[in-house]
């Protein structure tokens, strides 16, 4: 039941931001999910779902981070070998 | 998949893992608090590529696990009646109470229904106005805002044939009961990303300076798990006890404001019982005032059952991270994922289900990420 994953907004429909539900696209599977608790999501955006609710927007940039660490620790582990 | 796959790759997580044993001189306990986290972890591999100075323990983050038997049997006595539409989240369905569950009642001719959100069973509710439409509300922070808006809804709608067996839990007090017992070997913890997308990580500061143990936020992928277990350990390694975020793609510091907002509407915290582990104060959520119209154990006027756990069952020392699954006489050969002593095995986030579906024929493999998905 924990299981949250993210999925990508593919349709939004109604307008009263209490009962906004989203088309959401699982690698391929679509399922419903209420937008309610992220009233700036925009079609496109991704999302965490969680019991047909979107719970958080992913952030792009954010996401990019941990990619960037590990490749910095490879330039650094380069330059150690490098001055051995 | 975008954000799932890329956090699978199997070279970054040997990078990372080399990371921590790089950093690690010290033997260290950390315990991840989410089932979630312990289902990764085990299918995954990832406690195999760590170090071994390093124990992670698996902590009581199954809301699955921690629903206590009585209300299991309550559930089980109002999904009985003959017009009640009994709605739950599928893993609940076998989870054993005393005597039976509720898919056995399903199968005498209960009316036990499956729903993938609590707003079905709204649906169901006003599609159905000569029954009475109960939902099973169980789950952490996570799923509280699912279940208040289902109430919320059900509110504006007026119906009356709408209630909630309600047995919610929250995280934070559970930690603090965890690092205020004397037996606690907990050194750090993996707090669960998807509670702190709901509810931020502000509640986390005072137990780290109460407790003095570092507390990272952390995301569910291996790549996740494994930086939140490299920020603890540069903590835990250089002394400092913080609060950190690893999972800052999906999860801020004051969390989701409207979700909070709605759950605060609609529930107030009250004391509730952990299947193994007792009672903490101040853990729970149950309805507030102006909602318990749609408290169904109310409404149902359900007995207060008296249970006993089998015997032979050691959850409770499991949740508590002072024992493995593998440790439990009973595992794998009398409790079994078709017949559970205990509800650790029953949920795939119980650490004995996790245990039992990837550790049973134990020889530990190389990590191949894909393979064992
Ligand atoms: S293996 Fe079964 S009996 Fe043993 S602790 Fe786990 S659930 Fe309980």
């Amino acid at each position: 039941m924990c299981l949250a994953i993210p999925g990508k907004v593919v349709s939004i429909s109604g307008d009263d931001p209490l009962v906004r539900m989203g088309r959401i696209n699982f690698s391929g599977i679509i399922k419903e999910a209420s937008l309610a608790y992220v009233p700036e999501v925009q079609i496109g955006d991704y999302v965490i779902v969680h019991v047909g609710f979107a719970l958080s927007k992913v952030d792009e940039a954010e996401a990019q981070k941990i990619f960037e660490y590990l490749k910095q620790m490879d330039e650094l582990g380069d330059l150690k070998e490098g001055a051995t | 998949m975008k954000y799932l796959d890329e956090y699978r790759d199997g070279d970054l997580a040997q990078k990372l893992a080399a990371e921590i044993h790089r950093v690690t001189t010290k033997p260290w306990t950390i315990m991840e608090v989410c089932g979630g986290q312990t289902h990764a972890i085990v299918k995954f591999g990832i406690d195999e590529l760590l170090p071994q100075k390093i124990t992670l323990i698996h902590g009581p983050g199954c809301p699955v696990c921690v629903t206590p038997l009585e209300v299991i049997d309550q559930a089980l006595e109002i999904a009985a009646r003959p017009e009640v539409i009994f709605t739950s989240f599928g893993d609940m369905l076998r989870v054993p109470g005393s005597t039976t569950d509720l898919l056995s009642v399903k199968a005498t001719g209960g009316d036990v229904r499956i729903v993938y959100s609590p707003l079905d069973a709204v649906k169901i509710a006003a599609e159905n106005p000569a029954r009475e439409v109960v939902f099973f509300g169980v789950g952490f922070e996570t799923t509280a805002p699912a279940t208040a808006m289902a109430v919320y809804q059900a509110a504006q709608k007026g119906l009356k044939n709408f209630s909630l067996l309600i047995s919610h839990v929250l995280v934070p007090p559970a930690i603090e009961a965890l690092m205020s017992s004397p037996n606690c070997r907990v050194q750090a913890f993996l707090a669960a990303g998807h509670v702190c997308a709901v509810m931020g990580y502000e509640e986390y500061f005072p137990l780290v300076k109460t407790y003095r143990v570092p507390i990272v936020v952390t995301g569910f992928e291996p790549l996740d798990i494994l930086h939140g277990i490299l920020l603890t350990v540069q903590q835990l390694e250089s002394g400092r006890a913080e609060v950190e975020n690893q999972y800052v793609r999906a999860v801020s510091r004051g969390g989701n404001q409207p979700a909070q907002d709605l759950v605060k509407k609609v529930f107030k915290v009250v004391p509730r019982k952990w299947r193994g582990i007792g009672e903490i104060a101040q853990s729970g959520l149950g309805l507030s005032e102006n909602y318990a119209a749609f408290d169904a154990a109310r409404k149902f006027k359900v007995t207060d059952h008296h249970v006993e756990e089998p015997a032979e069952c050691i959850a409770g020392l499991i949740l508590q991270g002072q024992k493995k699954p593998h440790e439990c006489p009973a595992f794998g050969t009398r409790c079994t994922p078709e017949h559970p002593f205990g509800a650790t095995m029953v949920s795939s986030e119980g650490a004995c289900a996790a245990y039992y579906r990837y550790r049973r024929h134990a020889a530990a493999q190389p990590w191949r990420p894909h393979e064992r998905a």
